[in-house]
């Protein structure tokens, strides 16, 4: 197996010599193809792709002359994985301050902060997360560590790209909030706090929106707020940028659900250990949750009801969900996490789905990613076996038309050591 | 009070006799209680009993024996807590029930070499639950791990689920001798010794690197820097040794005089030195690994095992020669310096050079999937060129850790007289849908997965939320 395996990845690089950028036309033909469209599962398909965009998807697609042509050898093709929930480009070494970027201390910069800004497209995390078929991430602020800073809001999160162009893809594609036992203890120590302090910042934007010319000329009352967070807020109440709020505690998703109702705020529920005992309530309100299917732990008394069953009952109800991995250093372990999802009962497709076209979906990119159809950004993998499972691994991976190294600063010091080692 | 006691030191020797540095003593000495070390080497005895053994038969499984080989359309046969037999072709005898194998695998049950649970139990975040750590000196050599298990911690509920029959329960790595290890069985027990691996050694657990320098460098005192750290363990292995003297001078002497004062830290060091309790050495980088190896010859005792050892692949024939397994994960890595060359392959390339390969988990989710853990090595190592087969792999969870643990005539592979520590898995277990459908510890069952009556054992989940829900 290994042999063939590495004949093939032979034959590949024979066929797509050191790929420049993604003005060509290239031919990805004989895979077995997971769409996560309505076209479903392609066998012996094709997928054309021109200038880094997928141009055919299909059993009968015509190949123009000239085009490169990768056979997939029956292989399964995927889009590329997308991790939400993430710091990939914020964040290096989390125990080394100087290498983290996911959070400031500064007072008056919080729904303001932007993950968009100081993102690292050489970061050494990124050809490691992308080995395990990931090619799009939602980098996520977190808090700072600094006890005295109580801000209600994390900041503002980034799609980004890990490869095939600038890793910026698009800024503010969510506002992130804690609530839960998190929240409550940034808010002063309860949840009535927070939620009282929510809701009276979110009136003070409404209040500074009506009266910004007003708030220029000093003519307003003080506001908590700085003038960069409230100018970041008002896409958030004007309901144009969802709020991703990490909550776990049944009771406090239902409280979440009850702001983002009378305050009219898209809604986006991260952890949600408990969301399987409010899965109804979830759906009825169409509001998406990610989830860590693994994290069955009782860690705290907000996550008392964690189970494994947790996103299979999610999904049953009809709630969106997208699955996230185990965080930065560890974001390969994204597609284990679906499989083992998969393992507790969820369908194999929409496993598949919770990390790809899902999270697409729910931070606004499906437009562009997610899937494998004409007019989509050209993400693909080619796996050597089921991506889902830990025994297979991409044999080729393309970010918008450009084919990605199969290295890693890991897999060069393994080969620097088996061959001087032994 | 008790009256003076009798002891024979002649039956002490026995534990003894394979290291060389204490003669057999043969003197009978009087004394106190609780006085000398050697009066009563076990006072927190296991009390484990094994749960009720049927006989039974596994039909029609594929098996990975632990010993390096795979039978397909195999039998196993369980009598009286034991492996009876295993092998193709195997008669079921009358009297044996018959489980169906057939599209499922067997193997040893999983042995966690490293393992919080019951010391950092659930719920975690709660600081009340954080028993692992004694921060109150660099070398707390003198406190034990099963004085802080607590019996209740829900992941020994989760652990069984998936196939966990046997874990090592260390203290954490903020001191430089973080204390004493308990092996234990995963069973549902309220105390600590019906938990205990009857008859397992001690493990005394010491910390390289980043976390003892951090923890006492932060508050101005050392270890500061790694080489404070190994003046620490040096200092230490003096100060045993010359314990280990006085209490041999004191014994030759026939007992006349004052015995040497006992100390608990300096019994679990002076322990180490005669070779009863074994080093489970937390150590990620492979400069690290090497000295430690020094220092162990410096003071003439082994290192059982370095976990974590993310490096072990930049010294795999060191650690090959020096009969030192390596206990690691295979996805962790880059969350601090010391683990930021960690590789995928790291596992993989230890066994392919001949050594002790292990999987350990350090962590309640990771050690729900420690099969998963090590797929996920096999997969790398295989992307690389090693060609290691299922039979070999599954090793790393089992017969390896059982070697680390010091248990490994007992427990870690399906050989006949063997204890009948056995996972039933409802595919490959190197599969990712492959979970734990059956698991029997001695021959008794500990979790159905197919059983309505099947119910958790912790106590601190009874009337909470989610209660009842199935794992």
């Amino acid at each position: 197996m290994i042999g063939r395996l590495s004949i093939l990845l032979g034959a590949l690089s024979l066929l797509l010599p050191a790929l420049p950028a993604n003005a060509r036309t290239i031919a990805i033909t004989n895979g077995r193809i997971v769409t996560m469209v309505g076209a479903g599962e392609v066998d012996n398909g094709t997928i054309l792709v021109r200038d880094g965009r997928i141009v055919a998807v299909g059993a009968d697609v015509s190949i123009p002359a000239g085009a490169e042509i990768l056979d997939a050898g029956g292989r399964i093709v995927t889009p590329g994985l997308i991790a939400s929930g993430t710091a990939l480009g914020l964040i290096e070494v989390r125990n080394v301050e100087a290498a983290d970027d996911r959070a400031t201390d500064r007072s008056d910069v919080s729904a303001a902060f932007d993950a968009g800004y100081g993102l690292n497209p050489d970061s050494l995390l990124i050809p490691v997360a992308r080995l395990g078929g990931i090619t799009r991430a939602i980098a996520t602020p977190s808090y700072g560590n600094d006890g005295n800073r109580e801000l209600l809001f994390a900041g503002q999160a980034a799609a980004i790209a890990l490869g095939g162009g600038p890793i910026l893809v698009k800024r503010g594609v969510a506002m992130v909030l804690d609530m839960g036992d998190a929240g409550a203890e940034r808010a002063g120590g309860a949840r009535g706090g927070e939620i009282v302090a929510l809701r009276a910042v979110l009136a003070e934007v409404r209040d500074y929106v009506r009266r910004r010319a007003a708030y220029d000329r000093g003519e307003t009352r003080d506001y908590s707020l700085s003038r960069a967070d409230l100018e970041a807020l008002i896409p958030l109440v004007e309901g144009r940028m969802p709020l991703l709020v990490s909550v776990n505690r049944a009771s406090d998703i239902r409280d979440a659900l009850a702001l983002a109702r009378d305050e009219r705020l898209k809604l986006i529920v991260e952890g949600g250990a408990e969301a399987w005992r409010v899965a109804a309530e979830l759906a009825r309100a169409r509001i998406p949750v990610l989830v860590t299917p693994v994290d069955n732990k009782p860690a705290s008394f907000e996550t008392l009801g964690a189970t494994l069953t947790n996103a299979r009952r999610l999904a049953e109800a009809g709630v969106l969900i997208a699955i996230q991995g185990n965080g930065n250093n560890r974001e390969r372990e994204l597609r284990y996490n679906a499989g083992n999802a998969v393992a507790a009962g969820l369908p194999w497709q929409q496993g598949l789905a919770a990390i790809t076209v899902n999270p697409a979906r729910i931070f606004g990119l499906a437009e562009q990613i997610g899937s494998l159809e004409a007019g989509k950004d050209a993400d693909i993998v080619i796996w050597d076996g089921d991506p889902l499972d830990t025994l297979a691994r991409p044999v080729a991976i393309f970010i918008r038309g450009e084919r990605q190294p199969m290295t890693s600063r890991q897999t060069e010091l393994r080969d620097r050591y088996r061959s001087d080692g032994r | 009070m008790r009256p003076f006691i009798l002891i024979l030191l002649a039956g002490l020797a026995a534990c003894a006799s394979n290291q060389a540095s204490v003669p057999p003593a043969v003197t009978a000495v009087q004394t106190r209680p609780g006085i000398d070390p050697f009066a009563d080497s076990d006072p927190f005895p296991s009390s484990y009993r094994p749960g009720p053994s049927m006989k039974f038969a596994i039909v029609g499984a594929t098996i990975l024996t632990g010993t390096g080989s795979r039978i397909d359309d195999g039998t196993l046969l369980v009598s009286d807590g034991k492996i009876e037999a295993l092998g193709t072709d195997l008669a079921v005898p009358a009297g044996y029930s018959r489980i169906d194998g057939r599209d499922r695998w067997v193997s040893p049950g999983v042995i966690d070499a490293h393992s919080h649970l019951g010391v950092w139990s659930q719920p975690e975040t709660v600081e009340a639950q954080s028993d692992v750590n004694e921060l109150t000196d660099p070398n707390t050599a003198q406190v034990w791990a099963e004085h802080s298990l607590w019996p209740q911690d829900p992941g020994f509920d989760a652990a069984r689920e998936a196939g966990v029959t046997t874990l090592l329960i260390l203290p954490g790595s903020g001191n430089l001798f973080g204390g004493r290890t308990v092996t234990v069985k995963n069973v549902p027990v309220t105390a600590v010794r019906d938990m205990k691996f009857p008859g397992a050694p001690y493990g005394l657990k010491i910390a390289c690197g980043e976390n003892p320098k951090r923890t006492y460098g932060g508050r101005g005192r050392s270890p500061a820097t790694r080489m404070g750290n190994v003046a620490g363990y040096r200092r230490a292995w003096i100060d045993a040794a010359d314990y280990a003297r006085r209490w041999e001078a004191w014994r030759k002497a026939g007992g006349a005089g004052d015995p040497p004062r006992r100390d608990l830290q300096m019994d679990t060091l002076a322990g180490v030195l005669r070779g009863e309790i074994l080093v489970q050495n937390h150590c990620y980088r492979a400069d690290e690994m090497a000295n430690m190896i020094d220092i162990a010859r410096e003071f003439g005792f082994r290192i059982r095992a370095f976990h974590h050892s993310n490096e072990a692949y930049k010294v795999a024939p060191l650690l090959v020669r020096e009969d030192i397994c390596a206990a690691t994960w295979t996805s962790w890595w880059g969350y601090k310096m010391e683990v930021f060359d960690a590789i995928e392959e790291n596992a993989a390339i230890v066994h392919a050079a001949g050594g002790c390969a292990i999987i350990h988990s350090d962590d309640n989710l990771v050690g729900q999937r420690l099969n998963q853990e090590a797929a996920a090595a096999l997969s790398a190592g295989r992307r690389a060129g090693l060609d290691i087969g299922e039979a070999e792999a599954i090793k790393w969870f089992t017969a390896n850790s059982a070697k680390a643990l010091g248990i490994a005539d007992r427990t870690g592979s399906l050989e006949p007289g063997k204890n009948a520590d056995v996972v039933l898995w409802s595919a490959n277990p190197f599969s990712i849908y492959a979970r734990a459908d059956r698991v029997w510890i001695d021959g008794a069952a500990v979790f159905d997965r197919g059983d309505p009556g099947y119910r958790r054992h912790s106590d601190f989940l009874v009337g909470q939320p989610g209660q009842g829900r199935r794992p």
